[in-house]
């Protein structure tokens, strides 16, 4: 530059050229960051929203697979309605908030404003039931039993109704064949929510706004299935939304149908036997507490045994399920979870816990063999068992002299077990135990599955409780602090609540004399499900094996090519040889034939030769409430049991609803005989159904001509009072010969008063004092 | 020196071929700078290939022809080349005698806009109805003229020798030389223009060596001016919500932002090497309006990625540091300012036009040199590197 003539050129000027230059690549440089940081550092970003911008997606919701009883009869599918939605987003562009909107659809619709109102508002801490709890994006369904000329109104005069749709979709139906409405098996289903998608958006399966998933039963446990996946195109649109291209499309995969092993004929029965019992048992004075029984709640459970299949699962109280389909009203909400009808959505057959009462009994017997007492050795049956200064009575203080442990299970001797367990008691060292306590009756009963959950494919099942040492300890750990401050807080003389605080916070950790002793009847603490239960007899009747109860037998795909059968499975084996097994059925035999359940099979006309029923009665107490009615049965095929809380002795008031599921299910008359074509399941259905090529299942045909009628469930329970199922009983029937019924019962109940295992007179809670001997 | 240059006009008192005059160590096309040609010519390729893209698809534009826009933009890309060896032909010391009557002329386009000749195009009565759907903006020409005509007032007393520095009479006329056409466009709106040219005129008054008062006294008045302008409430309602757009990007991204979230969308989805020539999905979805003239850069963002845009950066970063080199490098003051207000163009424009698709400025209507659709950008950006061409060529070689 230098040899340039510096003609008119200041250095001013050259100084501000280099400033521009300067100025000028900085401005270019800023370009290049800012590119930079919205390219690479926010690509990602930017790219998600460029799809979002570009791809419309089209969504073809899947219909829900079927679930199918064993013979292929629907108890839960699809039906098209006539569905009117409203949409939030539309609604709440309006000047009033889609007020006027919603009038004039309630008035279209017959409705309440209010109810309308109710339904389309979103859920929140303040808000409760009725509300929109599931997506407020997705259209809220107002109704999902429009007429066709309500829809017809609404679509017509599209424009007095913004944001309303009135289409046909398909909804779920709970057809209740027979009568068997399975609600608390089957669950529920309810719009998923916002949480919810965000969390599987990265999973197998994504849920969309529209989906519905199953929040309790078959329904939440074969949900992924059932749902199916819906179809989504995927279509590149302009900026006008224009359709440009297919970008990919994934095709609706319609869900599975699920197919159980529950029989809807026996359910029916079930479901109907179940609620009569507790009717019956609502008649019944209880000694005790000086009034009838309450019967708040029961539920039966029939297994196969060779399996662990359910065939019948019913919980009491029942209710439709399908309250729950296009939106529960707030009135049904409440009514389904409020205190006054007694929680109907528990299923009682995983959920409801008891102490087991006498039918806990096969586990002593089990855990005496096993600790070394024989089978068939002498044990004394004393009116009563005295430690140190408490007395433990038989029931009514009947004696049977010296009898073995297979007698003692049929006349439910309760000082056979109370001796056994005092033994054992004190060889793991008594009040000051031993290192390495063998505990065989707390063993035994964790080896018998209890205090675990069985496994069964429904959700919310709970593993109840085997009150052994370490659950004492834990137990007093929580609460020492409690107790202990009662006590100390006690002024003057103790009242009988603070001594057992005070007893309690001194020496609650430790396992004493009379809880064990209590323990080895299945009274106390012990708390079991009625699955448990169930799936401890059929392990009796198989040969020992536990299996892990199932109601889902085969998954079978949309298509019907892919069949997915569900294969048993167990979690254990019973610790019993095949020899004591076999006594012990023996026994079992007994109660049936002439022990405490005679008085409702074996001397009540049941054929016996023919089909093998072994029984156990139980009759379990709990604090401040009446007994719990507990009633194990099983035959070669099949295993009931049945439990009534605040229901009366186990005999008493199972008896007869158990005996009516077995005669159903047999097709056994009142005089005993065997009518095979009356039968509804004299077998485990081991096939199942015909699944035809495109799909369908062909559900199978009902031999019994003419029987299904009668099984509708227009018959209720509280038709007939012996409550025999339609299709169980036989339709000859006079009210005579009911009548007769009726004296046998009544007969029976005394005599039972006396035979069955119940230990009415002792007190719940021993005190201290007699504790020490 | 002069007989060199002038024997391109064919006065030189040898007489050699076309061909060997133009291969000659001394001759222009020797002396040219070449990198600054070189860029302008890959800018303008990638410019019909991004034009191409936004273009093909939209129907409703192309009136069902996809090369329709492209086959006009090289015709334009022609025509631009042809006048920028026409300047550099006639060079620009020739063309300082012509200046007042081009800087009529301009003015007098620009005025017949404001008439009913103009036609209005996104809220600006910019262009000039020429008849058989040419339309031509005069704000371009405007930009060159005021450059000229600036520098010729502001270095004819110091290149004279009689004037380290222009005088504030001076300076005054030139700035006079400039408020009227600015005026004018203002009328139109077309804001982006006012702006460039302000900043044109702020660095003419740089190179030209005028004093700091005067300098500083123009960014006080354009500031003033804005805020005039603002208060006055002469905006209309679609540049207010511009800048409300610029202030706030995420603000109703459907209406008023719709615009800048789009490009800003277009851009960022690019990332390292973007989706591919063609298939950009904003791009083929027109969700960017103006995709081939002002939003071109979104084009090259989202199909080519960090390193197509990063490439337009460059060759325009060369393109201006060449054009510095010039300015520099120039032994008149009239050449310097003139390259001066150029760089500055380029510049500014780039930085406005690339900067709003990036959201760091506001929206302002204005094409992104040598790449955007639209001919009399086209024309005036080559007119401009003629201008340069023939400042380099012109002046003396190393004695």
């Amino acid at each position: 530059m230098t040899n340039i003539p510096e003609t008119g050129r200041s250095s001013r000027v050259t100084i501000r050229l280099v400033a521009i230059q300067i100025l000028v690549l900085s401005l270019l440089l800023t370009l290049g960051g800012r590119l930079w940081y919205l390219q690479i550092r926010n690509g990602d970003e930017y790219q998600k929203q460029a799809k979002g911008n570009h791809v419309q997606q089209v969504v073809q919701p899947a219909t829900r697979g079927s679930i199918l009883d064993a013979r292929g009869v629907p108890i839960a599918d699809n039906e098209a309605r006539l569905v009117v939605s409203a949409s939030r987003t539309e609604l709440m562009k309006q000047d009033d908030d889609g007020k006027a909107v919603l009038e004039r659809l309630a008035k279209v619709l017959g409705m309440s404003p209010k109810t309308v109102r109710e339904k389309v508002r979103l859920c929140d801490a303040d808000t409760s039931q009725p509300c929109w709890n599931g997506s407020p994006y997705q259209p809220i369904p107002i109704t999902d039993d429009a007429k066709p000329q309500q829809a017809l109104q609404i679509r017509e005069r599209s424009e007095d109704f913004p944001g309303i749709t009135a289409e046909p979709e398909a909804v779920r139906r709970y057809p209740a064949p027979y009568g068997a409405n399975t609600a608390q098996a089957l669950g529920y289903l309810s719009p998923v929510t916002d949480e919810e998608i965000e969390k599987a958006k990265d999973t197998d399966s994504p849920f969309l706004p529209s989906d519905e998933v199953g929040r309790n039963g078959l329904e939440r446990s074969y949900d992924s299935e059932l749902r199916g996946s819906s179809g989504v195109t995927r279509y590149e649109v302009d900026n006008l939304g224009r359709v440009m291209g297919e970008a990919e499309s994934d095709k609706a995969r319609p869900g599975s149908s699920l197919i159980t092993s529950i029989d809807a004929r026996v359910q029916a029965v079930a479901e109907k036997q179940l609620d009569q019992a507790m009717k019956e048992a609502r008649k019944k004075f209880d000694k005790n507490t000086g009034r009838n029984y309450k019967a708040d709640a029961g539920a039966v459970v029939v297994m196969e045994n060779k399996t662990g299949r359910v065939v019948s699962m019913a919980s009491n109280p029942e209710y439709d399920p399908n309250a729950w389909v296009g939106g529960i009203s707030g009135k049904e909400y409440a009514k389904l979870t409020g205190k006054k009808s007694n929680y109907p959505l528990l299923n009682r057959a995983v959920q409801g816990l008891a102490a087991p009462g006498s039918i806990f009994k096969v586990i002593s017997t089990t855990a005496a063999v096993n600790a070394g007492y024989p089978f068939n050795g002498r044990y004394d049956c004393s009116p009563s068992f005295k430690i140190g200064g408490q007395v433990f009575k038989n029931f009514e203080s009947e004696g049977h002299g010296s009898i073995n442990l297979g007698r003692a299970l049929e006349v439910s001797c309760d000082t056979v077990f109370y001796r056994l367990a005092y033994k054992e008691w004190k060889k793991d060292g008594g009040n000051l135990p031993k290192k390495g306590a063998k505990d065989w009756f707390y063993k035994t009963a964790h080896q018998f599955g209890l205090g675990e959950k069985t496994g069964i494919d429904i959700p919310n099942e709970v593993e109840g409780r085997v009150p052994d040492r370490k659950w004492k300890k834990n137990y007093w750990e929580a609460n020492k602090d409690a107790w202990c401050k009662q006590a100390d807080n006690a002024k003057g003389r103790p009242s009988y609540a603070e001594r057992i605080a005070k007893e309690n916070c001194v020496s609650g950790m430790k396992m004493r004399a009379g809880d064990s002793v209590n323990y080895s009847i299945g009274q106390g603490d012990t708390l079991v499900t009625p699955i448990q239960m169930a799936t401890i007899y059929a392990a009796l009747s198989n040969g020992g094996t536990l299996y892990d109860p199932t109601l889902g037998k085969a998954v079978v795909s949309g298509d019907g090519k892919s069949v997915k059968e569900i294969k048993p499975q167990s979690h254990g084996k019973l610790p019993l040889g095949k020899k004591t097994l076999k006594q012990m059925d023996k026994a079992l035999q007994g109660v049936a034939t002439h022990g405490t359940a005679a008085w409702r099979f074996g001397e009540a006309g049941w054929p016996q030769d023919k089909i093998k029923m072994r029984a156990k009665t139980g009759t379990a107490e709990v604090a401040g409430k009446q007994t719990t009615s507990w009633l194990a049965t099983y035959t070669d095929d099949f295993t009931i049991v049945m439990t009534i809380s605040q229901g009366g002795t186990g005999s008493g008031a199972s008896g007869p609803a158990v005996r009516k599921i077995y005669d159903a299910m047999y097709g056994v008359g009142e005089d005993g005989g065997i009518d095979k074509k009356k039968a509804l399941l004299p077998k485990p259905e081991a096939k199942l159904p015909k699944i035809s090529k495109d799909g369908t299942i062909v559900a199978k045909r009902d031999k019994r001509r003419g029987r299904d009628a009668s099984a509708s469930p227009s018959a209720s329970p509280s038709a007939s009072p012996t409550g025999s199922s339609p299709s169980a009983s036989p339709p000859g029937e006079t009210p005579r010969a009911r009548g007769e019924a009726e004296a046998v019962r009544n007969e029976g109940e005394r005599q039972q008063r006396r035979r069955d295992g119940a230990q009415q007179a002792r007190a719940t809670r021993v005190l201290a004092g007699g504790q020490r001997p | 020196m002069s007989s060199r240059t002038f024997a391109l006009g064919g006065y030189g008192p040898r007489r050699r071929s076309a061909w060997d005059r133009l291969t000659a160590r001394d001759s222009i096309v020797w002396r040219m700078d070449w990198v600054i040609l070189l860029s302008g010519v890959a800018l303008a390729v990638i410019g019909s290939l991004l034009v191409y893209s936004a273009t093909r698809n939209r129907t409703e534009l192309n009136q069902g022809d996809p090369q329709y826009f492209l086959v006009r933009h090289v015709i334009s890309l022609g025509i631009g080349f042809a006048l920028m060896i026409g300047t550099v032909w006639l060079g620009h010391r020739r063309l300082r005698s012509a200046v007042p009557v081009l800087y009529g002329i301009t003015v007098l386009l620009a005025v017949c806009v404001l008439t009913p000749l103009g036609a209005t195009i996104n809220g600006s009565r910019a262009w000039l109805n020429l008849g058989a759907g040419f339309t031509v903006q005069p704000a371009e020409f405007i930009k060159i003229t005021v450059i000229l005509g600036m520098a010729m007032l502001l270095a004819a007393k110091v290149d004279a020798g009689d004037r380290e520095h222009p005088d504030h009479r001076t300076v005054l006329h030139a700035l006079g030389l400039a408020a009227l056409p600015i005026a004018i466009i203002l009328l139109m709106p077309d804001l982006g223009s006012v702006m460039v040219l302000v900043i044109i005129v702020l660095a003419v008054l740089l190179a030209s060596g005028a004093s700091n008062r005067w300098v500083i006294g123009l960014c006080l008045a354009g500031a003033g001016g804005a805020v005039l302008v603002w208060t006055l409430g002469l905006l209309d309602e679609y540049q207010i919500n511009r800048f409300a757009a610029f202030a706030n990007p995420a603000l109703d991204p459907a209406g008023v932002g719709y615009n800048t979230n789009q490009a800003r969308i277009a851009i960022g989805s690019g990332g390292l090497t973007g989706k591919g020539l063609f298939d950009g999905t904003q791009t083929t979805g027109q969700f960017v309006p103006e995709q081939q003239t002002d939003f071109v850069f979104t084009v090259a963002g989202e199909e080519l990625g960090f390193v197509g845009g990063g490439l337009i950066l460059v060759l325009l970063g060369i393109l201006i540091w060449r054009a510095c080199r010039i300015a520099r490098e120039s032994t008149e003051l009239y050449s310097t300012i003139v390259a001066a207000g150029v760089i500055a163009w380029f510049a500014f424009q780039a930085f406005e036009n690339i900067g709003m698709t990036l959201g760091i400025m506001p929206v302002a209507g204005l094409p992104l040199p040598f790449v955007s659709y639209g001919g009399t950008s086209m024309f005036a950006v080559w007119i401009a590197v003629g201008l340069l061409q023939s400042i380099r060529t012109q002046r003396p070689i190393a004695a």
